[in-house]
């Protein structure tokens, strides 16, 4: 439903995209992860119609972008980084217009308003101005308008940046659902749980080109077993803790020294902590936590790219909406 | 056909929100108002007792329609550009919208705030011993060719916007031309006073050509001290003035357009 093929983009002097390809089967989700500045903002741009691209072939619902974007434009329905909904106007309004810009009649796009307005959980509030709305509201009212005319393919643009956890939550139910409808989405994320979460395959972006791309699960199982994170007390400690991971642990072990924190890949896992824990209080260190977890996707982007994910976007964990990562988790505490 | 009638509906649409924004938001709408009356009251009371008295004061409304149309487009250039910062016109382009209505939809909204701020002048004007003293029928012609060039001024108003990306920037584009385009001609005083090259520029300033033309269908005369100007703008003012309208819109429409449908954020 999407193909891209050597997609390339320069801004003067900068390469932002530098041959990238991608491919979306029909009904999946694919999610474009990556920091800020990775690429995933210009990619949309240009399957959207709204960038043309240097070099490369990019095909929309089987329309080419730069030959026939007319036809593109039809088939896709575009929510911005930035919720793109009228101020001045009320809720019901703006999908109005929408509705009528896409080339419904006025009659048709009354109805189909209210009944997005009600499957957006927006009713309440729809004869009201959209400059009153909540973050949340506001996303939701700017997902509303991408699929006004049920179209094709979706393209949604981080849609859950400057969200609170509440708004976020919201925001996967809506895109769940339009999933489970069985449009064609491409979502681009910095939060590595959200592409975990809502996406059927992960294409992971860095410095315009996708460096991984598979399943959540393959991504994963890239950087192995289950991990060990211990962290001590004290800032002196950090060091011991990390050689004797290290002499456990066929890995060397992660070192956030910050965090007072030491991780490593532990292949045996209950095993592996039972002994390090013995071990690390044999040398009479104290420890504050200590956690065995199944690999996140910051552990696979630090595997492909040397780096946090973090370092770029920095979603801190009070705004993380983990749901479900508690299952993957047994922290006992010291 | 379908194409036009699809241009006329999408422009439509966007011109009724646009509308819907300007009664939502009267403040915008004070500058509109106030800002006539304010050029009424300075110029014929401030320097008309120097410049011919009452009758300086009937010559006078034709400059101050023609200067506050101009401004307008000023209007056009900010509500572009805020519309372009907040990502409205991201997603008017990833629609299947015809390319030029946008950009119509706003020109033609905006003729609604001319409409008012002619209303304003016309009125000040009646206070002040304005009259229409050709007969309704030069008069209608007169508003039309005021909605013309207000029409006309509002795509170079967008071209501005598009240029600018910003609303701060925009508001300072839309506003520096304003001031010599607009005094720099037969608005306020008669052009032949000025030196060589500001009168070339002022005889052939199509200000001066809406001023000259809207005072021919009003009936209202210069005053008895103002040498009368002479050269074919002059002689044709209305002619001359529906020519600039013209390529005005002939100019800037295709340009506004161009640079709508490739214009990015970054």
């Amino acid at each position: 439903m999407i193909r891209v093929r050597g997609l390339c983009k320069n801004f003067g002097g900068f390469r932002a995209l530098d041959d990238l390809n991608l491919d979306v089967a029909p009904g999946q989700v694919l999610g474009l992860l990556g920091p800020n500045g990775a690429g995933k903002t210009t990619t949309v741009r240009v399957l959207t119609t709204l960038l043309a691209p240097d070099a490369g072939e990019v095909t929309v619902a089987g329309h080419n972008v730069l030959t026939d974007p007319e036809s593109v434009r039809r088939s896709i329905g575009l929510s911005g980084q930035y919720a793109a909904v009228d101020e001045k106007l009320t809720g019901y309004e703006n999908l109005v217009m929408v509705g009528r810009l896409y080339g419904m009649n006025r009659k048709s796009s009354a109805v189909r308003a209210a009944e997005l307005l009600d499957e957006f959980r927006l009713s309440d509030v729809a004869g009201k101005r959209a400059g009153a709305y909540s973050g949340g509201m506001r996303r939701r009212l700017d997902l509303a308008g991408a699929i006004v005319a049920r179209p094709e393919v979706v393209v949604l643009d981080e849609p859950t940046t400057g969200l609170d956890p509440r708004g976020r939550l919201d925001t996967w139910a809506v895109i769940s659902s339009l999933v489970s409808a069985g449009t064609t989405v491409l979502l681009t994320t910095q939060y590595l749980e959200e592409a975990d979460q809502l996406a059927d395959n992960i294409a992971v972006i860095d410095a315009g080109r996708v460096i991984a791309e598979g399943t959540a699960d393959e991504l994963k199982s890239r950087v192995g077993s289950e991990r060990i994170d211990i962290v001590v007390a004290r800032p002196e400690g950090v060091d011991r803790a990390a050689a004797i991971l290290a002499g456990i642990a066929s890995a060397a072990p992660e070192v956030d020294r910050q965090a007072r924190k030491v991780s490593v890949a532990a292949p045996d896992g209950h095993h592996m902590l039972v002994r390090a824990l013995g071990e690390l209080e044999d040398a009479g260190l104290q420890v504050v936590e200590a956690a065995l977890r199944r690999p996140t996707l910051d552990d696979v982007f630090l595997q492909l790219t040397g780096q946090r994910a973090r370092d770029h976007a920095s979603p801190t964990p009070t705004d993380s909406p983990t749901a479900g990562a508690s299952q993957d988790r047994e922290v006992l505490k010291a | 056909m379908s194409s036009l009638n699809a241009a006329i509906r999408d422009s439509s649409v966007v011109a009724g929100r646009n509308l819907r924004n300007v009664i939502r938001t009267p403040g915008a709408m004070v500058t509109s108002v106030a800002q006539p009356v304010m050029f009424v009251l300075l110029l014929a009371f401030v320097f008309g007792g120097t410049l011919g008295g009452d009758q300086y004061r009937r010559f006078l409304i034709g400059g101050i329609l023609a200067q506050t149309l101009t401004f307008n487009a000023s209007f056009t250039a900010v509500y572009l550009a805020k519309d372009l910062q907040l990502g409205l016109i991201d997603r008017f382009r990833s629609l299947p919208m015809s390319r030029g209505a946008v950009i119509l939809g706003r020109s033609s909204a905006d003729l609604v705030t001319s409409l008012l701020s002619i209303a304003v002048t016309l009125l000040c004007g009646l206070t002040i011993g304005w009259r229409i003293n050709n007969g309704p029928g030069p008069a209608l012609l007169a508003l039309g060719l005021l909605l013309l060039f207000t029409f006309a001024v509002s795509w170079v108003g967008a071209v501005i916007a598009l240029t600018a990306r910003s609303v701060e920037v925009a508001q300072s584009l839309g506003l520096i031309w304003l001031f010599p385009v607009t005094f720099i001609s037969g608005a306020f005083v008669s052009v032949q006073s000025m030196p060589g090259p500001l009168r070339a520029f002022a005889e052939w300033n199509p200000v001066t050509a809406v001023a000259t033309a809207v005072r021919k269908l009003f009936g209202n005369a210069a005053p008895q001290g103002f040498p009368a100007p002479s050269g074919w703008p002059a002689e044709n003012a209305l002619l001359y003035a529906l020519m600039c309208c013209v390529a005005i819109i002939v100019v800037f429409a295709p340009l506004a357009i161009s640079q709508y449908v490739r214009i990015s954020k970054r």
